[in-house]
C-alpha cells in the first residue's frame, strides 16, 4: 500500500467512523424520543447515517483487501490486522466491530453523549451542515466511489439539515426553558465544531489529487449557515475561538470507549455470530 | 441460453418491495440494468436510500426468482451513481401506491432544500383526493416516506416523498 492509498484508506475510514458513531448515538433515542413523530425522525436519520457508514466501510474493506503489501503504514494504523485477529478478507463488519477506540478517527463531536434533546438536535445541525457542504463538493471528487457515495447521500443530508435547523429555531425562539437548554447546548458543543472544519494530515495529502474536500473551502459556508439559523433562533454565535481536537487522529474522549463497548459487545464475545 | 432482457425484467415484476408490497422492484425503478454473459445474468440495482434495510431482502428475492426460472448463475450488483430518484418510479407504480393509501411522489420533484419551515408542494390526500393537507413530519414509517394529515377528511396518511 503506497502513501497515497494509505491516505485514501484513512480518509474513507474517517468518513465512515463519523457516520457510524453519530448513527449509533442517535439510535439511543429510538423508543425514547420526546414524541412518536420525532422518535421516528431521529431513528430515520440514524438509519441514513449507518447506511452511509456501510458504503464507506465496504469501500475501505475493498482497499485493504486489494492492497498487496501487508506491512508498513497499514499495520501500524490498524494493529488488529497485523495481529491476525481476523481470518479471511476484511469486511465492513470487521472495521465496525473489531477496531479499538484509538483506531477510530471520527470527530469528537459525534461521540459525545446524546445529552438532552437540545444537545442532540444542535449536534445534528452542526454535523448535517458540515455534511451538506462536504458532500456537495465530494460528489465531484476524482475518486469515483467516494463521489458516488456523496451523490447518493446528499439528498438524505438535506432533509437532516432542514429538520435539525427547524428544531434550533423552535427551541431558541420557544419557551424560557427551551431557550435555556439550547443556549447551554450551544456553549457546550461549540468547542467541538472546529475539528469538523480542519484538515487532518490524510485530508491535506489528498488535496492535490482532488480526492478529498479542502475543509478550508467550506468553513465560511458552514459559518454563514450556522449564523443564519442561530439568528433566526434568537441565539448568538459564540465568541470563543478555542477548539477541541484529536478525534480525527485517534485521540478520543472517554465517551467513545463506552459506545464501542456496547456496540461491539456481541461480535467481541461471540466472534462471527450471525442471526 | 439467450434470453430477451425484457423477459428477465418481466420476471422481476414478481419481486415486491418488502416494505411497500404493492410495488414491484420494476415499479420502484431500482432495477437499472440486466446484463447477460453466456448463461450468467447480472442484475444491476440501486438503493432508494443509503440505509434502506429492504435492499438485502430485495437482492435475495431477485436471485430466487431468477433461479426458480432456470437461470443458474445470477449475481446482483448494487451501484450508487446515478442516485435513485422518485422520477424513476413508473406511472403504474404511482397509481398502485395511491390505491394502497399512500400518496405517490409529486410529478414535479420538489426535493427538500435547506430553507427553514418551507412548505412542500401540495400533496393530494390518497383517500378523499383533497389538496388541503399538511405535513406532520418529513420522516415517516420508512426512510422513503413522510407523514401527512388531510385537513378535510382528517385522515393521516403516508406520502412517498420526493427524492
Amino acid at each position: 500500500m503506497n502513501a497515497e492509498n494509505s491516505s485514501l484508506l484513512a480518509y474513507t475510514l474517517h468518513l465512515a467512523d463519523n457516520t457510524l458513531i453519530l448513527g449509533q448515538r442517535n439510535a439511543e433515542w429510538t423508543g425514547h424520543g420526546p414524541i412518536l413523530e420525532q422518535d421516528i425522525a431521529i431513528s430515520n436519520i440514524s438509519l441514513d447515517l449507518i447506511g452511509q457508514a456501510r458504503n464507506f466501510y465496504q469501500y475501505a474493506a475493498k482497499l485493504i483487501n486489494a492492497s498487496t503489501e501487508q506491512n508498513g503504514l497499514l499495520q501500524s494504523f490498524y494493529p488488529f490486522i497485523a495481529a491476525k485477529a481476523v481470518e479471511g478478507p476484511i469486511t465492513e463488519d470487521t472495521l465496525a466491530y473489531l477496531r479499538n477506540a484509538h483506531d477510530f478517527s471520527n470527530c469528537l463531536l459525534v461521540e459525545l453523549n446524546k445529552g438532552d434533546w437540545a444537545v442532540t438536535v444542535l449536534r445534528q445541525f452542526f454535523f448535517s451542515t458540515y455534511q451538506f457542504y462536504l458532500y456537495g463538493k465530494l460528489q465531484t471528487s476524482k475518486d469515483s466511489t467516494l463521489a458516488a457515495i456523496a451523490e447518493k447521500s446528499l439528498k438524505e443530508v438535506t432533509y437532516h439539515l432542514r429538520w435539525s435547523a427547524e428544531w434550533i429555531v423552535r427551541l431558541g425562539d420557544g419557551s424560557a426553558e427551551s431557550n435555556e437548554r439550547i443556549s447551554t447546548a450551544l456553549e457546550d458543543l461549540w468547542p467541538y465544531t472546529g475539528e469538523l472544519l480542519t484538515n487532518a494530515p490524510y485530508e491535506s495529502a489528498l488535496l492535490k489529487e482532488e480526492i478529498a474536500v479542502d475543509l478550508e473551502n467550506i468553513q465560511q459556508q458552514w459559518l454563514n449557515k450556522t449564523r443564519e439559523v442561530l439568528e433566526e433562533a434568537t441565539l448568538q454565535l459564540p465568541g470563543n475561538k478555542w477548539m477541541q481536537q484529536g478525534g480525527k487522529e485517534g485521540k478520543h474522549t472517554e465517551h467513545l470507549g463506552y459506545i464501542l463497548a456496547e456496540m461491539q459487545y456481541l461480535q467481541r464475545s461471540y466472534p462471527g455470530a450471525e442471526w | 441460453m439467450y434470453t430477451d432482457k425484457q423477459e428477465i425484467l418481466s420476471l422481476l415484476e414478481q419481486v415486491p418491495d418488502p416494505e411497500v408490497p404493492v410495488l414491484s422492484v420494476i415499479d420502484l425503478g431500482i432495477i437499472r440494468d440486466v446484463k447477460q454473459d453466456g448463461d450468467a445474468i447480472e442484475v444491476i440495482i440501486t438503493p432508494t436510500y443509503s440505509g434502506c434495510p429492504a435492499m438485502d431482502v430485495i437482492s435475495i428475492q431477485v436471485k430466487m426468482v431468477l433461479l426458480e426460472n432456470g437461470f443458474k448463475k445470477v449475481t446482483v450488483t448494487s451501484i450508487l451513481s446515478p442516485a435513485w430518484t422518485t422520477d424513476w418510479m413508473s406511472d403504474a407504480g404511482k397509481e398502485k401506491l395511491r390505491a394502497y393509501g399512500i400518496a405517490p411522489p409529486n410529478a414535479v420533484p420538489s426535493v427538500c432544500d435547506t430553507r427553514l419551515f418551507a412548505e412542500e408542494d401540495a400533496v393530494q390526500c390518497p383517500h378523499c383526493l383533497s389538496y388541503n393537507t399538511r405535513v406532520i413530519s418529513q420522516f415517516g414509517s420508512t426512510a422513503c416516506k413522510a407523514l401527512y394529515k388531510c385537513l378535510d377528511c382528517l385522515e393521516p396518511f403516508d406520502y412517498f416523498k420526493c427524492h
